[in-house]
Parts: structure tokens; sequence; C-alpha cells
């Protein structure tokens, strides 16, 4: 039994705010919550699998060549060594997020410093780890990679489809009064998630099971198949709990392609985990970009013009890029306007999608730049963003759904007091501390996916949902309890939910922000089919059912699941598809943020003293674990606006600083009490629970309200991101 | 071959292992109580922090085999579902975690940052040398910031253990 339904018209009936259990939107604590506390939560190296080895990956130590000799022979039989794999089906690149197919084959090319050639299996992790180490790899360089995205003689080219030029914008800066003309830089990055990526592989004659830790299972389990030249229905993948993804394991890296063949080859299960430098050299980076920001204005400081031009690097033949101009096409608008993107075809690891791919790094330049030209025309920042909303979009001419940008603006201006905050920068001084305040405002696309989910209403009267939807940290398995519980009337604790399998209906997986809405809708689909089945067996129509604790009737006769269901369970598959919704309007999730930083006079130090984000994502599926996902996402912004880049090395393009130690992730100390609110809002466009995608608003913009702060504290534009002390220095005002 | 007696939340073991082992890949891999994780296997990020005879360290800077007859506590040792210490029920109360992996470093870390903050050790934002007396939210902070987290679930880890501190206080 199907319930489908596609997303092609508004759903205003708002049916969550119906019901009686009300566990939807409340901040319940996590039912997987005590596992993680405990230890007790399966990640994916942690499987008890009898048998296992260890495997571990040898990497290139060139950054374009050929491998001319894999020295195996020394190594097997001895020290524990059982196998040296270098299959040609090995993965040189890791999968696209939604890639549904094998990313690019064969170690035996190498593309990057750090791609991995080989694997060494042996009966012990530290044997594997010291072969692995030993093992001698003999190349054949190439002269002409390209490491640096800038040079004169990098080929580059464009995606055709992703070039606008709309009016005339040269005239249209000529002609205004104000404008902006400037170009920034942000640097790369890595997702860093704080578990390395893993697969445990066994295999039973033809049927693998993967144990691993990814995002999308609905599209890992095709690119897996399509790698190792298998069919899908011979393979089940487990990812039941993922330890952080932010975009590094929407597709399958070299561990599970590696870890499949050897077990197949020596005939038993096999571990292979990356090194941490490994997830940094070997799964994805967000490229660097340069970013060549115009604005123009009238005197009124509604914009004319627009212009957003970037520069982002991958390797060749990679059709992924960092969609930088994302959210520059409908945030604001100009009519004159040019946003393109130009990709650098480079020699470094490859790029890919990391948390909020586009908006994380152009917002946070697009919101630098109205700050700058909020200052050369005389406007309250605040006051700009509100003047230059546009009614429709500026290039598509069509309506947008539900936006609560203006509301974020105001209620943050009010919660932070904004008006308070002193307006000449350089000028506020606290001891050795010069004091700033700035804000930014926050977009992000929003996209329904395609998701199945099976619910079960049990004869015992507890209910089961089940999908191959992972929960990556987001509070999946709390949001779906929620839906269930609420359509089915039944308390938290009598609800299962039950994740990353793929023996369970294809969710959307973890990404882009659409997991929450997307499976969630499936799960209410799902739910209200079995609805209907409930109302036929007691003789009522579904919209009349009143369902609570555990019982089911139409308000004078309450009776229970156990006595209605008589012994029979009814299960049902939810089955959503996006539509017109997401054609005909333009989706988002809009919001702002207001910081205030400290910037050390002596010694250039920037702290983050305060921040607060007010945003609006549509309905709030549960407050507690949406309000964490923003929390993460504006400390995203912080690390990307202060201590967060990616170093590679100008004459192999390897990454220098490729771990934890080196690459400054934020820390406890670096973040204060953020607050974060989130605004009252119904997307009838969105989904059929008018709830859009949170994952990654709050990192839309979240650096430039800390860089716009740090201008406002010592009149200096940091334009080459991070803002590290050594940009400030020599700058700072005189004592 | 090495040879090591080890009393891992109260329970001893004895392993036979290659010298080569740290004692986070000997809990993991060996004991099978794989609740410390194993987020860097360089000493960066604390997702492998136990307690050593009272002390929090990084599992993963030190051998197994140099902790013949130690006591260690890992995260299994703390609570279960159903009996949590106090600091894991606040972790789940303040939703101080979202993908849960460097949990039970942090919580490792938090139970033994507290004791030997009542012990008067100061630390760096510590106003003078006999240490505090009680965890601000930046000391708090402070100590917890070797004790990294991806997912930046920091404000809530601060409130778990301001409430905990707060009240073993």
């Amino acid at each position: 039994m199907t319930a489908h339904h596609k997303m092609d018209k508004a759903d205003s009936r708002n049916r969550l705010d119906d019901m009686v259990q009300g566990l939807v939107g409340s901040p319940m604590d996590r039912p997987d919550g005590p596992l993680k506390v405990s230890g007790q939560a399966t990640y994916a190296h942690e499987w008890d699998v009898p048998g296992m080895l260890f495997g571990v990956l040898a990497r290139a130590t060139i950054s374009k060549g050929r491998v001319t000799d894999v020295a195996s022979i020394p190594l097997i039989g001895k020290d524990g060594v059982r196998a040296v794999i270098t299959d040609d089906r090995l993965l040189r690149r890791p999968a696209q997020g939604g890639a549904d197919e094998a990313p690019p084959q064969g170690s035996r090319q190498v593309d990057y410093f750090g791609q991995p050639i080989a694997l060494v299996v042996a009966d012990t992790f530290e044997q594997a780890r010291h072969a692995a180490n030993i093992l001698k790899i003999s190349y054949e360089p190439m002269a002409n990679a390209a490491f640096d995205p800038e040079a004169e003689d990098t080929p580059t080219d464009k995606p055709e489809d992703d070039q606008l030029d709309q009016g005339d914008l040269d005239k249209a800066m000529a002609d205004a009064p104000f404008t902006v003309d400037q170009v920034y830089r942000t640097p790369g990055h890595n997702s860093a998630a704080m578990e390395p990526h893993c697969a445990i592989a066994s295999w039973d004659g033809d049927k693998l099971t993967l144990r691993g830790s990814y995002q999308m299972l609905n599209f890992n389990i095709n690119e897996l198949a399509d790698a190792l030249h298998i069919v899908p229905e011979n393979i089940r993948m487990l990812s039941p709990f993922v330890g952080g993804g932010f975009g590094s394991k929407l597709g399958i890296s070299p561990e599970a392609v590696s870890a499949a063949l050897a077990a197949k080859e020596i005939g038993q299960p096999v571990c292979v985990a990356l090194s941490r430098p490994q997830v940094f050299e070997t799964t994805m980076r967000r490229s660097e970009t340069r970013q060549h920001v115009r604005l123009a204005c009238g005197t009124d400081g509604v914009l004319t013009g627009l212009g957003h031009e970037c520069l982002v690097s991958n390797l060749p033949e990679e059709e992924f890029y960092e969609p930088v101009t994302q959210a520059t096409h409908f945030m604001y608008g100009g009519k004159n306007r040019k946003l393109g993107i130009q990709v650098a075809r480079i020699n470094r690891t490859c790029g890919g999608s990391v948390r909020a791919p586009g908006e994380a790094v152009g917002m946070q330049v697009l919101e630098n730049a109205m700050d700058e030209l909020a200052e050369e025309a005389g406007i309250d920042p605040v006051e700009l963003r509100r003047r230059n909303v546009p009614d429709r979009h500026p290039e598509q001419d069509i309506p947008y759904s539900s936006r609560r940008f203006i509301e974020a603006l105001d209620e943050g201006a009010k919660l932070f007091e904004w008006h308070k905050r002193n307006k000449t920068p350089g000028s506020l001084r606290e001891g050795d501390w010069l004091v700033g305040h700035g804000m930014a405002g926050a977009a992000r696309v929003n996209i329904l996916s395609e998701a199945k989910a099976r619910v079960t209403l049990c004869a015992d009267g507890t209910a089961v949902v089940e999908t191959d939807m992972t929960d990556i940290g987001t509070g999946t398995y709390a949001i779906l309890t929620q839906i269930a519980g609420d359509m089915l009337g039944l308390p938290a604790s009598k609800v299962e939910t039950k994740l990353g399998d793929t023996d369970f209906p294809a969710g959307p997986g973890s990404g882009g922000s659409w997991g929450a809405s997307s499976a969630g809708s499936a799960v209410f689909l799902a739910c209200e089919e079995i609805r209907k089945k409930l109302a036929e067996q007691i003789g009522s129509e579904e919209t009349d059912l009143a369902l609570a604790n555990g019982r089911a009737g139409t308000g004078e006769s309450m009776r229970s699941f156990a006595d209605i269901l008589d012994g029979q369970d009814i299960s049902a598959i939810g089955h959503i598809e996006p539509g017109k919704t997401l054609e005909e309007w333009q989706q988002a999730t809009y919001g702002s943020y207001f910081a205030e930083v400290a910037v050390n006079a002596v010694t250039g130090e920037t702290r983050v003293k305060r921040m607060l984000g007010v945003f609006g994502a549509g309905r709030i599926l549960n407050e507690k674990t949406a309000t964490s996902q923003c929390y993460g996402g504006m400390i995203w912004g912080i690390g990307s606006a202060l201590t967060e880049e990616l170093v590679f090395d100008d004459r192999d393009g390897h990454i220098v600083n490729h771990d934890l130690a080196e690459y400054h992730v934020p820390v406890n100390l670096d973040v204060p009490q953020i607050e974060v609110v989130l605004l009252e809002e119904r997307d009838a466009l969105a989904s059929p629970i008018q709830a859009k995608g949170i994952g990654e608003l709050g990192i839309c913009g979240a650096a430039a309200a800390v860089t716009n702060a740090i201008y406002n504290a010592t009149g200096i534009r940091v334009r080459d991101y991070p803002a590290t002390l050594d940009k400030l220095l020599a700058r700072l005002p005189e004592q | 071959m090495e040879i090591t007696e080890l009393s891992v939340n109260g329970k001893s073991h004895r392993l036979e292992a290659d010298s080569r082992v740290t004692l986070l890949d000997a809990l993991r891999n060996h004991l099978g109580l794989t609740g410390t994780k194993k987020g860097c296997d360089h000493g960066q990020c604390g997702a492998c922090t136990v307690i050593v005879e009272g002390r929090r360290i990084n599992s993963c800077l030190t051998l197994a085999c140099m902790h013949d007859g130690d006591e260690i506590t890992t995260i299994e040792g703390l609570g279960e579902p159903g009996n949590l210490s106090q600091l894991q029920s606040a972790f789940v109360a303040h939703d101080g975690f979202q993908c849960g992996y460097c949990t039970p470093g942090q919580i490792c870390s938090a139970t033994a940052m507290i004791e030997e903050a009542k012990a008067g050790w100061p630390s760096f934002v510590s106003d003078d040398l006999e240490g505090p007396d009680r965890l601000s939210d930046e000391e708090i902070s402070e100590r917890m910031s070797g004790n990294l987290c991806r997912c930046a679930a920091y404000p809530n880890i601060v409130n778990a253990i301001r409430q905990v501190a707060g009240e073993k206080s």
C-alpha cells in the first residue's frame, strides 16, 4: 500500500497543527541520545564482525602521472600482511553527492597528491598501517599539472547554464551615485566530520554487506554497485549512525570499494578506515573562491545593478563546481545583473559539497559587499537590506514562497539592540580591546527530494518507521518519531524509528538540508494512509478521526488500537516527489545574523563576544534539534570568518594542513553562548508538512556578520578570508 | 606480543597484543569497548578521551603496554541507557551533541574536569593560581577546548556541564 504525492500545488491544510499528541515542534530529546552518550551507538567501525581483517590505503606522493609499479610481493605473507589490492575498480576520486553511479576509477592514473593507490590488508591494524607506510610505489610523473587556480596558464572553463548577463551592469555602475566594486577571496575548507570515513565489507556468496558512514544510502548503493560491477540487489548498506557528514559522506569514497574488493578477494570481512590526513586528502574539499562583486544603488539605497563573478576550482572532468552565486540570483533586486562562474582545472583534492555549497561562501561575500554599500550610501545596513527585497524573482519573474527575511532582520535588530551600536568604525575601546558590531542576511535554497518511508501501526499499539534515510546528527530519529507519533496518536515511546538500512524504502538521504522535510513528508503520507484504513475500520471519515495516546475514535467513543486492529498490523509506504511548486516558485529559507566582536588592539586577535541568529525555515519540527543545527552553522561561520583555511603547497598541490592540529575548526572557547530564534512559519508550497530545510541555513552569511563587526571595531575590511590576526595587525588604529 | 593487565571499568582484562597497539585501539579492537572514539589518532581532537588513574588523557597518544595495572574508566563505565550518569543525562537534556561521535570523549573529559576544578586546578582563564571558586562558562569552555565538536554543540555542552557542576559544588 503506497500513498504517492507529487508536490504540484500548495498544501495549506497545516494538518500537523491539529494533531493532539503535541510532539511536532516540541523540543523533544533525541530518542537516540541515551545510546550516543553511553558509547553504545554503532558507528561504521564499531560492528562486531567475526574474522575481520584491517586494510589501510597507501597514497600517491606525486600530483599527476601514472603508477608504474606497486611493490606488493616483498610484503605479502610477512608480518600479517594478507594482500595488496590494486584492482582497476579502486576509486580514484570520491563520488559527488547524488552521483548515483561510480566516480572515476582506476588508481594507476594519478590526478592529485594523496590519491589512494593500493589497499594493504593485514591481520591487525598495526600491521596494515606499517605495511602501507613502507609499500614502495613507482611513478611516471607528468609535468603539466596545474596547482594555482589563478595562474594565467591554468586551464579554465565556464558552466554554460550558470552565466547571466541581464541589462547593462557597466552602465548601471557608471551612473550610480553609490557603488561597491571589490574582489574577495575565500579559502578551501574541509568538512572535518569527527568520524573518519570507514567501511566494513563482508560477503556471503554474491551478497555484499557494507557497514559504513554515508549520508545518502539511496544513491550510495548504486554508486557502490556500479563501481563493483554488480547489481544493487546484491548489496545491503548499513549506516544507522553517522559521525557527522557535512557533505563529505554524500557519495561513496575510496574506503567503500577497496574494502569490498579486498573482502571478496581474501574471503574474509575487511575493515578500511581513513586516517585523519586521508580524510582531508581523499574525500571532498570546498573550493577556494575569488569573487568579484559589483553593487550599484541610487541615493535611496535601492540596487540598480548587481554583479557577482566567481572563480572556483576542481579536478579536470568533474561536473560539480562550487555554486557560489546560487542565492545571489534571488536574494536582492537590481535590474542590471551579471553573475557567472568560472572553473579552474587544477590537480588538487577533489572539489565537492561542504555544508551549504554555494551560499556558505557566496552569501558570506555578498553580505560583506552589502555592508560596504551601506557604508558608502550612509544607510543603516539593516535598512539597506530591507529596501532591496524584491517582489518577484529579479531574473525569472516568478513569485517567492513564504519568505520571512524582513521579519528576521527586524526581530534580530530588536533583540540585539542594534540601534545602540557605535556607528563610527574603530572608535569603541574597552581596555586593550576594540569592540564592534556587524550584521548580515542569510539565505539558502530550499529543496524537496523524492523520498519513501514505511510506517507500520502494529497490532500491539506501537508503530515502526522504516527508511534508509540517515541521521548524521541532524535529528532524523527525533523528527520522524514526532511526525509519526502525532499523526497516529502515539506517545514517542511507542514509536520506533529505524534508519540507515538499504533494505528499507529509499529515503532522500541527508544533504542539501532536504532530509527533514522530504523524509518527514514521506512519513506523513504513510501515516495519512494508515489513518484512512483505521477510519474505514471504525466506520468514520479520516478527517473526523481523533487519535491520541494509542486510541482512535470520533470523539465520544475512543477505542484502543489493539481493539480496532484485532491482531492485524496496518502498513503503508509514503512516497513524496517534488513537483511544480519547486519550479514555479522561488523557495528558500532566510534569516539574519548579528555579532559583537572584540579585536585586540595589540595583537589583532578577534574574539566573538555575542552572536544572534534569527531564522525562518518553515515549520520547525523539533525546536531543540533545529536550534542545534543553527548553532552548528553559525559556529562554522565563526570558523570561516576567523580560522578555517586549507593551505595548498604551490609546488605539488598537496594539502599542507591535513589534520585537526593545523586546520583550525572552532573550539569551545572560540564560541560564546550563541542565541538562536526560530520564527513561526508555514510554507505551504515547500512540503505537505509546511517544513523547509534548516541544516545549512545557519552558515549562509554568518561569517560576514563577524567580519562586518571586525570592520566596525577596527575600520579594517578583510576581503581575504579568514580574518587572521596577521591581516589586521599592521592596519590597526593608532593607540 | 606484549602481555598487559588492564583494569577497565572495574573489570580486569589480560591483553596480549602487538606493542604498537595504542590504548585506544586496545579498547576498541581488542576489548570490544567501542564507546571510546577515534577522531584523529594524533591527540588533536579529544574524541578518545578516557580517564586513567583519575586523570583524563587522549588514549590514542599512549600505548596500551604502558598501562599495566592501571585503572581505566571509559564511557561504558560511566553509565548506560536506563542508568545514565548525571553528565550523560544532562548532555541528552541539553542536546549537548548532534552526531554523537565526540560525545563519549566530551563526557569523559567533563567528568574528570569537574574533579580537577574541585581540586583547585587553575586554567588559562583563571584569575589566580588557586583555581576558580566556581566553574564559570569561560572556565568550562577553556577546560573543554581540547575536545573538538564539529557539529559545534559547544553552547549546549557548556549548558550541560554547568548544570552538573553547579549541582556538584
